[in-house]
C-alpha cells in the first residue's frame, strides 16, 4: 500500500562524533530490565579498533524481542519504570571500551529460529552506522539451520555468536577492524 | 606535557584537550595534504561513475583524510541480510519519552542563549516517499561560539550558561518534525592542523524498521569550510553531500523574531510488509 511509487534516494549518515555524551545517553539507558528481575542477565563485551585497542567513545543499542519471542510496541524506552519491556537499549562505552546492558536472553520470533538480539554500533571515527546480530549460543540445531549464519565461513559465523559465561551472562565483543574482525551486516534497500 | 594530558590526548585525539599547546603528531599534515587527498578520492570517484561505476550514496567508512577512521573501518565487505523478525520492527517513542518542549533549545534555562535563533524544520520519509510517523528524532550541537556542553570539549570558546544544545521530539502524522535552535558556529579540531568543522547539527533518527536506524548530521547552505572537511566530504558524490545541507527557507522565517531552514531526511527502505499500515491507523 505504497504512498508513492517513487523511490527517493536516502540521506546519507555521518559519524557520531566525539560529543554526543551530554546528549544521547540517558538514565536506564542500557536496563532493557531492572537488575532484580526475574531471568535478567548481563549482556557485555568490549569494542575495539584494528589494533586491538579499546575504543572508548563509541555508542552501542540493541533492539530485541522479549523471553517469548515477543516483539515490543511498548514505548517508554526513554522513561524506564522498570516494569515496561521496550526492547531497546543504548549504552555508551567506558574509558576502556566496555560496555554492560541488562536485558533478557530473547525467546525465538519462529519456532525453530536462532534468537537473535540486533545491534547497531557508532563510533567516533566510524563515518556510518553498522548493524550486526548477536546470536544465543544456546540452540545449536537452529544455529546451524540458520540462513545468515549458513551463509558465512566458520571463522566469520563465531563473530555473531555471543559466548555463555558460567553465571549466565553474555559476552558479545564487537572488533571494528583486524583478526576476528565482527561481521557487519548491510540490508536490501540500503 | 603531564602523563595525564599526554592520556587525555591519545585518548580522544579529535577533542580539542589543551588547545594552546597542539600536539605536533595530531596536527602534523596541512589542510593542503588533506585537501590533495580527498581531491585525488574524489577523481577516482568520479572516473570509476564515467566508466560507469554505481553513484555512491552513503559516506565512504574507509577515508583515510579523516584520520579517526584508520583503524575503525571494518576492512570485510558489508555482509548482504536478509532482515528477519526484529529487524523488521523499530522499538517505539511517543509523548512518554519526549515532553513537548525539549523541541524548542532557547527556553531550556532561565535566559536567552546567544546566537542567532532559527527553526529548522522538515520530514522524515522512507526510501517510498512514505512519512514515518510518531518517531524519535534527537539532536545536538555546539553554541553560538562553537563549543559543545561536553567535558571533553576544550576548545577556547565561551560556554552559554543559557544553552544546552540538545532536543527531542516525535514526528508529526506526515512525519513532520521541527527544531528552535540557536546557528551553531564552525569549531576547531585535530584532524590536521588547523582543521575546522563547518557548522552543524547532528541528527539521530529511527524509521519503521531497525534497519533505517541512522545517525548523520544537517549542515548550513553556503559554508565555506565544505571543501575543507574530510567528514563532510567522505560523502565522494555531490548530489549526496548536497542532501546533507539544509536549505534557507523564508516561509519557515518569521518576523521578528527566527530565521528559517528546511531539511527533509530520508530513510532507507522499509523492508516491511506494509498492509498491516492500515491497522495501525
Amino acid at each position: 500500500m505504497s504512498e508513492s511509487t517513487t523511490k527517493l534516494v536516502a540521506t546519507p549518515g555521518q559519524t557520531i562524533g566525539p560529543f554526543y555524551g551530554f546528549a544521547l545517553p540517558y538514565e536506564k539507558d542500557s536496563q532493557l530490565v531492572h537488575r532484580a528481575h526475574t531471568g535478567s542477565i548481563r549482556l557485555h563485551g568490549v569494542v575495539t579498533d584494528g589494533n586491538g585497542s579499546p575504543i572508548p567513545d563509541s555508542m552501542l543499542e540493541i533492539w530485541q524481542a522479549d523471553e517469548r519471542g515477543e516483539i515490543s510496541r511498548e514505548t517508554g524506552s526513554l522513561v524506564r519504570d522498570d516494569h515496561t519491556f521496550t526492547g531497546f537499549g543504548r549504552v555508551a562505552v567506558d574509558n576502556v571500551g566496555h560496555y554492560t546492558f541488562t536485558t533478557v536472553n530473547p525467546g525465538a520470533t519462529e519456532q525453530g529460529k536462532a534468537p537473535f538480539i540486533s545491534m547497531v554500533v557508532f563510533a567516533r571515527g566510524l563515518l556510518n552506522r553498522l548493524f550486526t546480530r548477536i546470536y544465543l549460543p544456546e540452540d545449536t540445531e537452529a544455529l546451524a539451520n540458520d540462513p545468515l549464519l549458513s551463509s558465512l565461513p566458520e571463522e566469520r559465523r563465531k563473530t555473531l555468536i555471543a559466548e555463555r559465561e558460567p553465571n549466565g551472562d553474555l559476552r558479545f565483543d564487537i572488533r571494528l577492524q583486524g583478526e576476528g574482525e565482527t561481521v557487519f551486516l548491510t540490508y536490501p534497500g540500503i | 606535557m603531564s602523563d595525564a594530558t599526554a592520556q587525555d590526548e591519545a585518548f580522544d585525539g579529535e577533542t580539542f584537550d589543551d588547545s594552546h599547546v597542539l600536539d605536533p603528531a595530531a596536527t602534523a599534515d596541512s589542510q593542503e595534504t588533506i585537501n590533495q587527498e580527498i581531491t585525488d578520492i574524489h577523481e577516482a570517484y568520479r572516473k570509476g561513475v564515467e566508466a560507469g561505476e554505481a553513484q555512491e550514496r552513503q559516506p565512504r567508512i574507509d577515508f583515510a583524510p579523516y584520520r579517526s577512521s584508520l583503524l575503525r573501518h571494518p576492512t570485510k565487505d558489508l555482509h548482504h541480510a536478509d532482515p528477519e523478525t526484529i529487524e523488521l520492527w523499530s522499538p517505539a517513542f511517543g509523548e512518554r519519552d519526549v515532553h513537548i518542549l525539549e523541541s524548542d533549545l532557547t527556553i531550556q534555562h532561565n535566559g536567552e542563549p546567544l546566537g542567532e535563533r532559527i527553526v529548522v524544520q522538515g520530514r522524515v520519509l522512507d526510501g517510498d516517499g512514505r512519512p514515518v510517523r510518531n518517531q524519535l528524532v534527537e539532536i545536538w550541537q555546539a553554541n553560538a561560539a562553537g563549543r559543545y556542553v561536553h567535558k571533553r570539549d576544550q576548545h577556547p570558546a565561551p560556554i552559554d550558561p543559557n544553552f544546552t544544545g540538545v532536543g527531542r521530539c516525535i514526528t508529526g502524522p506526515n512525519g513532520e518534525y521541527k527544531f528552535t535552535t540557536i546557528k551553531p558556529a564552525p569549531y576547531p579540531w585535530k584532524n590536521h592542523h588547523n582543521a575546522w568543522r563547518p557548522a552543524h547539527i547532528h541528527f539521530s533518527l529511527f524509521g519503521t524498521d531497525f534497519t533505517q536506524r541512522m545517525i548523520t548530521q544537517m549542515y548550513f547552505p553556503g559554508d565555506p569550510l565544505f571543501p575543507l572537511d574530510p567528514i563532510y566530504q567522505a560523502i565522494t558524490d555531490q548530489d549526496a553531500r548536497d542532501r546533507l545541507v539544509a536549505t534557507y527557507d523564508h516561509s519557515v522565517t518569521s518576523h521578528e523574531w527566527n530565521t528559517g531552514y528546511r531539511w527533509d531526511i530520508v530513510l532507507s527502505g522499509s523492508n516491511r510488509t506494509w498492509m498491516e499500515e492500515g491497522e495501525e491507523h
